[in-house]
């Protein structure tokens, strides 16, 4: 029998059980159903040690040990012409498995062939660079390392890429908050002005709806106005609700004893 | 009276106009304000109509200058990142007095929906602003008004006075 579901408010209810996206299973194919991948996967794992492999999504895909990935990607490019690296980025697996996952989506523009590389890196390793190969892992590796904090060695220009050079920490681990730590929410003011401002300056706003019914500065008092910066913690003036222009010219001043108030809508 | 003697106290034939130095100070900064050619985001794209012909900032006599030392207005068009915010602050200080700021959009003016470790909540922490012109971007109609808003108080200064530090200067 179907389980039963209350069908009176429908609307309501949301969309999504999940709260965060939880992605399906991707099916894992052998490696003979693609001609060409056989082709390739025969030849390179009689010369370099592969861990695991299977097609996936139409990528052959290649887990190796971290040490071999220069002689790997050569091989990729040289050998079996994988000509482009596409793209170079690390997952962060350092709750479950302290580690990084570093992936490297190769193309062969000649074979029409999409494949990538995987391997995974402990949290205080390091990884070859592969910049000598692929001129566009110098960007990516800087960014790996600026935001997830994979040392790259043997790179050209090892530094932060995004954040500022002072930055402290990784932001896109998923340890970080998104709202920033301590030294991200005062960066700006300590690079500034110094630490010791922070008292005048004041913690930052994050709340997008709160309103500060005492600050006479910016825009809470929207239709209560006060005179700007006056302190009215201690005694607040009442603002009155109706309001008449005195000696204005063409108006005619209503006089409260001869209006009349209505008791229900016409 | 000869035909061509002027009485210079009456009006019409007179070549004297009586003001106050205030007023007449003010005339001239508030009828020549010159922001800076300074674009962050994409309300820079909006700032770069308005200052275009359609729109046409230049009969406020608003010119967009390309240096921050001959410019008197700084507009703060776009998300201001913390990166960025040094950089930002250090043109603030570049530009002579008096100088005005106008923020410009939601991100200039609160951080916006970049609630994010990366960017300034409100770029009045840096700078003192004198403008908060609302809006994800403001048409370039906003950002005329806005500067029609900064002239108006501009008008209300008084030049002997110093001028009164918002914050943090």
């Amino acid at each position: 029998m179907r389980k039963y579901t209350p069908k009176d408010n429908v609307q309501r209810q949301a969309y999504f059980s999940d709260r965060f996206f939880v992605s399906p299973n991707v099916p894992r194919y052998e490696i003979n159903e693609d001609e060409i991948f056989a082709k390739d996967f025969e030849k390179i794992s009689s010369e370099l040690p592969i861990i695991d492999s299977y097609i996936e999504h139409t990528h052959l895909v290649l887990h190796i040990n971290k040490d071999d990935i220069v002689k790997i990607m050569t091989y990729l490019k040289n050998e079996l012409k994988y000509e482009m690296l596409m793209e170079l980025s690390a997952v962060d697996y350092l709750a479950s498995k302290d580690g990084y996952e570093i992936f490297y989506e190769m193309l062969s523009l000649s074979k029409h062939k999409r494949l990538r590389v995987k391997c995974f890196v402990q949290k205080d390793e390091t990884i070859e660079s592969v910049t000598s190969l692929y001129k566009s892992a110098n960007w990516s590796e800087r960014e790996m390392y600026d935001m997830l904090g994979v040392k790259v060695i043997n790179h050209p220009n090892m530094k932060r890429i995004i954040m500022p050079d002072d930055w402290y920490d990784h932001p896109l681990k998923k340890t970080y908050p998104l709202q920033g730590d301590e030294v991200a929410a005062w960066y700006e003011v300590d690079k500034i002005f110094g630490k010791e401002a922070r008292d005048i300056i004041g913690p930052e706003q994050r709340d997008p709806a709160a309103i500060d019914r005492y600050d006479t500065t910016r825009f809470a008092r929207l239709g209560h106005e006060v005179p700007n910066g006056v302190d009215i913690s201690e005694f607040e003036p009442e603002t009155p609700i109706s309001y008449q222009e005195e000696n204005a010219p063409l108006l005619k001043k209503l006089k409260p004893e001869e209006s009349v108030v209505l008791k229900r809508r016409r | 009276m000869a035909q061509h003697k002027i009485n210079y106290l009456q009006d019409n034939g007179a070549a004297v106009k009586l003001t106050t130095i205030d007023k007449l100070v003010n005339f001239g900064r508030s009828n020549s304000l010159w922001p800076m050619t300074y674009g962050l985001a994409c309300c820079a794209i909006e700032m770069m109509a308005t200052g275009a012909s359609r729109y046409d900032f230049d009969r406020f006599g608003t010119i967009f200058r390309a240096s921050p030392r001959q410019s008197d207005v700084l507009i703060i068009a776009g998300t201001l990142t913390k990166k960025h915010a040094e950089f930002m602050r250090r043109l603030y200080d570049q530009m002579p007095d008096p100088k005005w700021v106008i923020s410009m959009g939601s991100c200039a003016n609160t951080g916006g929906m970049f609630n994010t470790y990366a960017t300034v909540q409100g770029a009045d922490r840096i700078i003192p602003v004198d403008i908060y012109l609302p809006g994800c971007a403001p048409r370039p109609e906003t950002l005329q008004y806005a500067l029609m808003t900064l002239q108006q108080k501009i008008r209300k200064e008084s030049i002997f006075r110093a001028h009164k530090k918002k914050r943090l200067v």
